[in-house]
């Protein structure tokens, strides 16, 4: 059992996200203050929404680069609509509407993908391409600071405050409850719902689930359409949290994302990952970025960093299960080669 | 009709195109967006200046997308293009500020010039190597390996360039600004000899052709007897070449070199690679094809922008045109392989 | 005479104009065990599809337990008690063993909540009718083949199944799970169950048959008792003629130096101390069980996994074989068992196949290919094995089994091996093909080229090999020449633990 927990990818993330943190505190007391760990989880909040969405395609067996369109689609219209309509109650109508925008734009995701069985990575190169073109064009392209009242007070929701011994005032941001939500959601429907579990098994083998009598098709509606639903809700906090609603931004940072669930254990061949292993990357890639500074690193190197630790996070498993591959071949050789041979009629 | 016969008949490319339904389906496409822009602005479509213009801007995707088009065949991706030609177009750009004085003689300039470029494409080589070992030898998926180099790339040029642009003193401004016989620009003349060659690579060398074959099967390449890893890392280092290729032609239009310069050109090349009909599980693909959707795409922009040219934002319909297009050709696709299915 | 279960009349289907059924009909009752059979691509797949919901036919009638279906699906199918296990499994390497089992169940009842105490509950249950123990938490994909199996049929039995259809279900097991797997069935059918076994090894169709239903492009042949049928008249109804072949003599220079000699070979875990040589002309077998190391010892001669210890020698010289590319240097060619995945580029052309082995050997100056050669090369070897295409240019997937087979070999043949090891050269190939293959696997022979075959296809190792030797737990343990053996007692010796 314990060695079964050690070898999985979420287990060494952690470990080294609890490493890092370890080497960074010992570096920079600083970063054990309440401050420093508010800002993580004010970062973490948007990456964090936006990757469990991934996690749920990539388990699918699908990937999909549109949601951060669909996100800054859904916060820009919705930014516009209401302050058009002159609104000036409270930020739920925000989250509401940019919910079911993103779960517009998702479905027409999953109408391409189920209908006609076109690769998800396709479709939503295409979608990603439109959403953005037609919010730009259609919808308007500047950025809008005097947004309303009820999204320029988001920015200080804060669940609670704490002042720390120089006087100054921090607070955690009320946002990082929405992920935690939806964390707690996906792990459920992922973990306890045969729907989740058919998430898994279309990531396993379509065919195979298919002839078990899984209803395909709804599944991948259902996919897409929460992805959706998820990037129009972390769009809005984006917006929210920067007081601002610009349509050129968020359409970039898809890549990043990808790479954080998948440093958290996701396959990008389908069928694996978990909500817990998707958490702790987003973790690994904002306290490795927000912690450079304090570790007397030039911001300049961020990138560096991050890239490296992708391609060291990708090959660390990698060459581990060679080594595993190695150690089975010769159970599995005469086997496997057996297997899909014979008549096929 | 013997083996002799099919082998040698002179009727190759009309049966090519009959055969690759996506091809022909690309090229009709092309021919429509065409005539209906020549219909709807006669003026200043169907002309010679927009010729010159429309040659001069889709190079750079067009090569980009034949990077990452060799790097799919194999049954990988390239996404680290872009951050290779900034970060080739900076080395090259910082050579030629340091070794060329603004008073320089013209043989200083021409020599110092031809070492920029060398620099470039070597660099580009050399990056394009990184990302054949991650591959071939460690084996990283493609798509993860590359993400990861992309990252790295671009933040060794922040690094380097402390995120400035660097200028290249106006050196290489010629290949932006230079029209052979006053009609081609030198970019599209640079598209079409990398387009030539890549054709011929993957049509009649054996590299080429093991290219196809590991992306088709790669385990029976393997039994085959073809050296996997390194085909793989040859392609990569290809992909590489061609970025760098792209790194002089951004220096010769922008004059500047800059670490998060067109970071959307990666997705979009993307876009053409596959609207042009490369299976992005490896195995089949052609250059014909890039060169029909990226004139497709062309035709689309430019024809798009004259109409919209009133409207404020006309180039972001662009986008919007692109990924439809996309999308109406992958659609199209679906209903005449099943057509092809029932009958 | 009770009701049967499942009944079709007169199904016929076509894909596209082809027609895989025709006029096809089936009656299986309960307790009963039906033997499909059928070469390939005689409609025996989609005969099972059809059944399952998956396919639906263009006419005919399907009857089950005295209802008649209009359109079937696959919920359909399974709420009617019909379970396919089939050839490639279907089962999802990504989940536990337990919820494989367990997870079509769940689905039939239509829960939407997962119960993962049930969930092991129902699967331990399951592994108790089939007698076996496996690790519930295992991912199906770390566990071995035939344990994947295992695991199909757990899955089938969960369902209170009415018919369970096995689909080549003998493929990865070894002869003694085999004989595990006859006592289940005959399990099962005790209680009732009807089976539809589908297999194309006949000693197996025998063996367990209650029922034979003979297909031959998509009709049906014979429909009848399977005491009546014996090897003989089943090999002439699946193929409609009557196949002789001729025996392999060597007739080389006993005189002359081995081309290959295998001296210790040992590889930790797979095999140990295998000695051996092999004659320029000979046609030398190599057969046992699975597990047996004789594949490993395909792998080791080719370079894929090296031997840790021993001595090859080439022609008398020895040689070190450390990768594909030694063994290729070094004259031994190898073609893999599973022509799909290991073997063919099925998307691209039939051309590409052929020069895919010898690139590197067409150049004419410089980087470029050789175009004549190139032509010269593919219309040389389609014409030598006979390959059977209207344009070379096709992909290689519009060929049957035994043409492709053809091709993968016409790709090794090129590269003019002196060695050429053919892992189950016609395995998935039907009985008409077979034959022809075996015609010129001894043709290549006669010509000089030293063959060894490995395999576990009794028949075909007596019709073409002159010398056999029989592995057991990675060791060479016997050695026969063919003149002084029978069928019988090499099926005797293969078996015998």
């Amino acid at each position: 059992m314990l060695g079964r927990l050690l070898s999985k990818q979420e287990t060494l993330v952690g470990i080294t996200l609890l490493g890092l943190c370890l080497l960074i505190g010992a570096i920079n007391p600083v970063f054990w203050t309440p401050g420093n760990w508010f800002d993580l989880a004010r970062s973490a909040t948007v990456m964090g929404i936006f990757a469990i969405g991934v996690l749920i395609v990539l388990i699918s067996g699908g990937i999909d680069v549109s949601f951060t369109a669909i996100a800054v689609f859904s916060m820009y219209s919705t930014t516009v609509l209401l302050r058009n309509l002159n609104y000036q109650g409270g930020m739920w109508l925000f989250f509401l509407i940019s919910a079911l925008i993103g779960l517009g734009l998702g479905l027409i995701n999953a109408f391409f993908i189920a209908r006609f069985r076109l690769p998800t990575l396709i479709v939503t190169l295409g979608t990603q391409s439109m959403f953005r073109g037609f919010l730009l064009f259609v919808i308007g392209s500047r950025i809008i600071r005097d947004i309303p009242p009820g999204m320029a007070e988001y920015s200080r929701a804060f669940l609670f405050t704490v002042t720390d011994e120089r006087g100054v005032t921090v607070g955690l941001h009320s946002a990082v409850l929405w992920l935690v939500a939806i964390a707690v959601l996906a792990f459920v429907i992922l973990r306890y719902t045969m729907l989740g579990r058919s998430i898994y098994a279309l990531g396993g083998s379509r065919e195979a689930a298919e002839r078990v009598g899984f209803n395909v098709t709804l599944t991948q509606v259902f996919i897409y359409a929460f992805v959706g639903v998820l990037a129009g809700i972390a769009g809005m906090i984006y917006g929210g949290l920067n007081r601002q609603a610009n349509a050129q931004d968020i359409v970039g940072q898809e890549l990043d994302v990808i790479a954080a669930t998948v440093l958290g254990g996701a396959s990008i061949m389908g069928g694996r990952g978990s909500v817990i292993g998707t958490l702790l990357g987003v973790m690994l890639v904002v306290v490795m970025s927000n912690s450079l500074v304090l570790m007397g690193i030039p911001a300049t190197w961020q990138r560096v960093v991050i890239g490296a630790i992708i391609i060291i996070g990708t090959a660390v498993p990698v060459l581990r299960t060679l080594r595993q591959q190695r150690r089975a071949v010769r159970v599995e050789t005469e086997g496997e080669s057996l297997a899909p041979a014979g008549g096929r009629a | 009709m013997t083996v002799q016969d099919v082998l040698t008949r002179p009727t190759q490319w009309t049966r090519l195109l009959i055969r690759d339904g996506n091809l022909v389906r690309l090229f009709i496409a092309c021919v429509l967006i065409f005539v209906t822009m020549s219909l709807l602005r006669p003026a200043v479509f169907p002309t010679i200046e927009n010729f010159r213009s429309m040659g001069s801007q889709f190079p750079e995707i067009g090569i980009l997308a034949i990077a990452i088009m060799i790097a799919m065949l194999t049954g990988g991706i390239d996404l680290s293009v872009v951050s290779i030609a900034n970060l080739s177009g900076v080395l090259a750009a910082l050579f030629i500020r340091a070794v060329i004085p603004a008073d320089a003689p013209p043989v200083v300039v021409a020599l110092g010039l031809l070492g920029a470029i060398v620099i470039a494409l070597a660099s580009g080589v050399l990056f394009g190597l990184i990302n054949g070992l991650l591959v071939a030898r460690v084996g990283l998926t493609p798509i993860l390996a590359t993400l990861g180099t992309m990252t790295l790339y671009t933040g060794i040029n922040v690094v380097i360039t402390r995120g400035n642009a660097v200028f290249a003193e106006n050196r290489l401004v010629f290949i932006g600004n230079t029209y052979l016989f006053d009609l081609i620009p030198i970019p599209l003349l640079i598209f079409a000899i990398v387009a030539a060659a890549v054709s011929v690579i993957l049509n009649k060398t054996g590299f080429g052709l093991k290219l196809y074959l590991i992306g088709s099967n790669e385990k029976a390449a393997r039994f085959s007897g073809i050296d996997v890893p390194k085909t793989l890392i040859g392609a990569y280092v290809l992909s590489g070449l061609l970025a760098a290729i792209v790194a002089i032609i951004f220096l010769g239009r922008n004059n500047s070199a800059k670490w998060d310069f067109a970071p959307s050109y990666v997705l979009q090349a993307i876009l053409v690679a596959v609207l042009a009909g490369v299976n992005p599980a490896g195995g089949s693909g052609r250059i014909a094809g890039i060169v029909l959707a990226i004139l497709a795409l062309q035709f689309i922009s430019t024809g798009l922008n004259m109409l919209l040219l009133a409207v404020s934002g006309g180039q972001f319909f662009r986008e919007f045109a692109w990924g439809a297009l996309l999308l109406i050709i992958m659609v199209i696709n679906y209903y005449s392989e099943r057509r092809r299915g029932r009958t | 005479m009770q009701q049967p279960f499942l009944s079709l009349t007169n199904i016929s289907k076509a894909y596209g104009g082809v027609k895989a059924l025709e006029d096809v009909s089936l009656t299986v009752y309960p307790g009963e065990i039906h033997c499909l059979v059928g070469e390939n691509g005689s409609g025996k797949s989609t005969l099972i599809k059809i059944i399952a919901g998956v396919v639906q036919p263009d006419s005919g009638r399907i009857v089950i337990n005295g209802k008649e279906r209009q359109s079937l699906r696959p919920m359909d199918a399974i709420a009617e008690g019909i379970e396919v296990i089939y050839q490639d499994f279907s089962l999802f390497p990504n989940l536990s063993v337990a919820e494989n089992i367990a997870l079509s169940h769940e689905l039939a009842q239509r829960k939407r909540w997962v119960n993962w105490r049930e969930v092991r509950a129902i699967a331990t249950e399951a592994m108790r009718k089939v007698n076996v123990s496996l690790d519930l938490d295992a991912l199906v994909g770390d566990v071995p083949v035939a344990d994947k199996q295992l695991v199909a049929i757990c899955r089938a039995l969960v369902q209170n199944a009415r018919l369970i259809i096995m689909d080549e279900a003998t493929t990865a097991l070894t002869e003694r799970e085999i004989r595990a797997l006859f006592d289940v069935i005959n399990n099962v059918k005790r209680g009732g169950v009807a089976v539809l076994f589908v297999s194309h090894k006949l000693d197996e169709v025998l063996a367990i048959a209650d029922k034979a239903l003979i297909i031959r492009n998509g009709r049906v042949v014979v429909d009848a008792d399977a005491r009546e049928l014996d090897r003989s008249k089943m090999t002439y109804y699946m193929t409609g003629r009557d196949i002789e072949e001729s025996m392999f003599e060597w007739r080389g220079d006993p005189e002359a130096p081995p081309l290959l000699e295998v001296r210790h070979l040992t590889s930790r875990g797979n095999f140990s101390d295998v000695s051996f040589e092999l004659r320029s002309g000979e046609i030398l077998g190599i057969t046992g069980l699975l597990g047996s190391g004789r594949t490993e010892l395909a792998l080791a001669l080719f370079g894929v996994q090296p031997a840790d210890s021993g001595e090859i020698r080439i022609a008398g010289k020895p040689v070190s074989i450390r990768s594909i590319q030694d063994a290729i240097a070094n004259g031994i060619g190898y073609v893999p068992e599973d022509r799909l995945t290991e073997g063919l580029f099925l998307e691209r052309s039939i051309a590409n196949n052929l020069v895919a082995r010898t690139l590197d050997n067409l150049r004419s100056k410089g980087p470029l290919l050789d175009a004549d050669r190139v032509k010269t090369q593919i219309t040389e070897w389609v014409r030598r094995l006979s390959i059977k295409t209207p344009n070379p240019e096709l992909p290689a997937k519009s060929l049957s089994g035994g043409n492709q087979q053809r091709v993968v070999l016409a790709k090794w043949l090129a590269s003019k091996p002196r060695v050429l090891i053919l892992n189950g050269p016609t395995v998935g190939v039907d009985v008409g093909s077979k034959s022809e293959l075996h015609e010129i696997i001894k043709r290549l022979a006669g010509e000089g080229l030293g063959v060894i075959i490995i395999s576990d296809d009794i028949p075909e190792l007596m019709q073409t090999c002159n010398r056999i030797l029989l592995m057991r737990r990675g060791r060479i343990v016997e050695q026969f020449e063919r003149k002084d053996l029978t069928e019988a007692d090499l099926t005797h010796h293969l078996v015998a633990v």
